[in-house]
Parts: structure tokens; C-alpha cells; sequence
């Protein structure tokens, strides 16, 4: 083994090797990882601010829902308290009719037994005319008696 | 011997001789004391300088990789982990464009490959007196810095992935499958032994392709280095800092090439071929 200047020479090179790589080789290796670390931390966020993103979306969603439901519940209670209206309405007007069909009938009815009323006095008018006569065979003066007659028919 | 004047020949074999550990021919087992007394040794010798480097490179990668794994969060990684995981994003692309199987063996064998041999070809880097200096200092004459120019390692290496590759091939297809893949491959099957020839010499070619690649680029590198440091010590950066720069590439390039041919010997093993 001889020991020479050639280590010199050998360490000037690789001094010069190590100078040459801090200044070419290491700087695009270190902005590689850099990068790479750069790309991992910026997809870590952007992951984190969906899963924010996620958690707001279904915060809004289920309100979105509940407020949805609520407004259903009041339709549909709306909608009942509109079929309750219908219902009292038609109960209203069927009742309304009946008193009117229940009148009219009433009516008739009291008009018919009026009528009726009118023709029995009439007739028993004449038939007690025709028994008083026939009992007292003798002619009662209808026109005298008419009065008479009269207010007898009314009491019947 | 520090001190002593060498020629450039014997210089550039000083450089390349490993620090070898074996059996003297009187029968002792010791350090080898020059290349002619390790080769003396035959096939039961170790090169303590290729295993030391290479298993320590690869303490080293695996602290630094556990390290990472245990302190993981899943937050914005930090600096360790960011590179971590940055090669570790690397591997699995590899992977996953080239390894069509279900194996998850593989991944972790590919990033090993590559990290490894990444670390160990990097050693180039380092000047090729200062480490052995330091170790002359210590009293430890040879020594090779760098393991991938020991063809001992990079074989090694290849023939582990073959012996994966066979094992799984075995596995996958059945061994009467695979033996039906060599015979009745490229022609039909009456030319079996013709298949079986062509066959067989690209499948021993595989892991020794791999081996030698990878020991031929760097071994060469590292032979270049060697050289320039035989000029005059004053204009030796001229071409010493232009190959090193040049070797960046080389580095990282030949340890990219193994780990890719690594997984798609594996994706062949899978390759279950309609024939």
C-alpha cells in the first residue's frame, strides 16, 4: 500500500463530486419529497373539509327533512280541519233542508186538515140543518137562522 | 507494507484483490496475505470485505426502513418516512406493471433488491483509496469497498432469484408443467430435445445474465476509478468527478435493471404459457 498524493486527488474530486450533487442532484430530489409531502398534507385537508363538508350536508339534509314533516303535519291538519268545515257545512245544509222539508210538509199537512175541517162543518152544517128540520118538521127560516147556524158550526 | 512504492500494475491489482479468509495450504485457516495465497485457498474461502459491506449495507437499510415503519403515521409523512415510502411507491409501480401473479412476497423482495444493491453500488462513490487507507491504517492490507464488484455477491444474489424462480415454477405449475414448458416450447413437441436444448440454455442463461450484469457494469466502473487514480494527483478530478457524476446513473440504473428482471423472472415463474 503505498500512500501517495493520489488520496489528494481523490479527495479534490470528491470534494468537487460532493459540491456537484448538493448542487444538482440533492435540490430536485428534496422538491420531489417536498412535493410529495406537499400533495399528501393537501389531500389530508382536502379530505378533512369533505368530511366537513359531508357532516354539514347531512346537518342540512335531516333539517331540510324535519322541516318537510312539519309542513306536512300542517297540511294534513289543515286539510282535516277543512274536511271537519266540509262536513259541518253539509251537516248544516242537510239540516237546513230537513227543517224546510219538515215545514212544507207541516204546512200541508195543516192545510189538508184544514180543508178537510172546512168541508166536515160544511156537511155537518147541512146535516144538522136536515136533522133540525126533519126533528121539528117544520121549515126553519135558513136566512134567520143562518147566524145561529153559523156560530154552531164553529163550536164543532 | 504502507509506504512502500508500487507499480501501476500491481497497484491496480492491490485494488482489486478482496481480503480473503480460508484455509492456508499448510492448513490453518487465516487471513490470505497477497491474491496469489487467496487463490491457494480454492472454493472454501470467504471474502470478509464483500460479506462485511454488503451485510452491514443491509443492517443499515434495514434500520432505516424499520425505523420508518414503526414511527408511520397516516398523517402527512415526515421527512424518514416520506422517503420511505417514496421508494417504497416506486417498487410497488414496478411491481404491479410487471408482476401479474398474487404474491406479496414479491413486492417486498423487489424493494429489498433494490435498496440493497442501491447501497452497495453507491460504495462506488466513495474514493477508491479512502476506505482501504483507513483500513491499511488498521492493519488490514486488501479491501474492496464495494460488494457488487465481487462477482461472489452479484451471483449470489442471481442465483437466489433463480432458485426462487425454479421453486415457484415448480409450485405454480406443477413440476410436469414446467418440464412440459421447456420441452414443447418455441417447435412442436416431436422436436422435444431440440426444445429442451434451447429451453434449458435460456433458462441457465437467466440467473447468470442477471449476475454478471450487474458485476460487469460495476466492476468495470470501479476498474475506470482505479485508473484515474493513477494519473498525476492534480488533474485526476478532470476525469474523476465526470465519471463519478456518470456513475449516479450507473448506480441506479443497474440496481433498477436487477430488481426489474428480479420480478419478471417471478412473473415468468407464474406465467402459466398456453402451449
Amino acid at each position: 500500500m503505498n500512500i501517495n498524493a493520489t488520496l489528494l486527488g481523490q479527495a479534490i474530486a470528491f470534494a468537487l463530486f460532493v459540491i456537484f450533487c448538493m448542487k444538482y442532484v440533492w435540490p430536485p430530489v428534496v422538491g420531489a419529497l417536498r412535493e410529495r409531502q406537499k400533495n399528501i398534507a393537501d389531500g389530508l385537508a382536502a379530505a378533512s373539509r369533505a368530511e366537513g363538508d359531508l357532516e354539514l350536508a347531512q346537518k342540512k339534509a335531516t333539517e331540510k327533512i324535519k322541516e318537510a314533516k312539519d309542513k306536512a303535519s300542517e297540511l294534513i291538519a289543515q286539510a282535516n280541519k277543512r274536511a271537519d268545515g266540509i262536513v259541518d257545512e253539509a251537516k248544516e245544509q242537510a239540516n237546513e233542508e230537513r227543517a224546510r222539508i219538515l215545514a212544507s210538509a207541516q204546512s200541508e199537512i195543516e192545510l189538508e186538515s184544514n180543508r178537510a175541517r172546512e168541508e166536515l162543518r160544511a156537511s155537518v152544517a147541512t146535516l144538522a140543518i136536515q136533522g133540525a128540520s126533519s126533528i121539528l118538521k117544520k121549515e126553519v127560516d135558513e136566512k134567520a137562522h143562518a147566524q145561529l147556524l153559523d156560530d154552531l158550526a164553529q163550536q164543532l | 507494507m504502507a509506504g512502500d512504492t508500487l507499480t501501476s500494475s500491481e497497484y491496480i491489482k492491490h485494488h482489486l484483490t478482496n481480503l480473503t479468509y480460508g484455509q492456508h495450504p499448510d492448513g490453518s485457516w487465516g487471513l490470505a496475505h497477497s491474491a496469489e495465497e487467496a487463490k491457494e485457498m480454492g472454493f472454501w474461502a470467504f471474502h470478509v470485505d464483500t460479506l462485511g459491506f454488503s451485510i452491514a449495507l443491509g443492517a443499515l437499510f434495514i434500520f432505516l426502513f424499520s425505523k420508518a415503519a414503526k414511527s408511520a403515521t397516516s398523517g402527512v409523512p415526515g421527512g424518514l418516512q416520506n422517503f420511505v415510502e417514496w421508494i417504497l411507491e416506486f417498487v410497488e409501480d414496478n411491481v404491479k406493471s410487471s408482476f401479474t401473479g398474487k404474491n406479496s412476497f414479491i413486492g417486498a423482495m423487489g424493494m429489498t433488491v433494490f435498496v440493497w444493491i442501491l447501497l452497495m453500488n453507491a460504495m462506488d462513490l466513495v474514493p477508491v483509496d479512502f476506505i482501504p487507507y483507513l483500513a491499511s491504517l488498521m492493519g488490514v492490507h486488501f479491501l474492496k469497498v464495494v460488494p457488487t464488484t465481487d462477482p461472489n455477491a452479484t451471483m449470489g444474489m442471481a442465483l437466489s432469484v433463480f432458485a426462487l424462480t425454479l421453486y415457484y415454477s415448480f409450485k405454480i405449475k406443477r413440476p410436469g408443467g414446467f418440464l412440459a414448458e421447456l420441452a414443447f416450447h418455441p417447435f412442436p413437441k416431436y422436436m422435444f430435445p431440440v426444445n429442451l436444448l434451447l429451453e434449458g440454455v435460456s433458462l441457465i442463461a437467466k440467473p447468470i445474465s442477471l449476475g454478471l450484469r450487474l458485476f460487469g457494469n460495476m466492476y468495470a466502473g470501479e476498474m475506470i476509478f482505479i485508473l484515474i487514480a493513477l494519473l498525476p494527483w492534480y488533474v485526476q478530478w478532470t476525469l474523476s468527478l465526470p465519471w463519478a457524476i456518470f456513475h449516479i446513473l450507473i448506480v441506479t440504473l443497474q440496481a433498477f435493471i436487477f430488481m426489474v428482471l428480479t420480478i419478471v423472472y417471478m412473473d415468468m415463474a407464474y406465467t402459466v404459457d398456453e402451449h
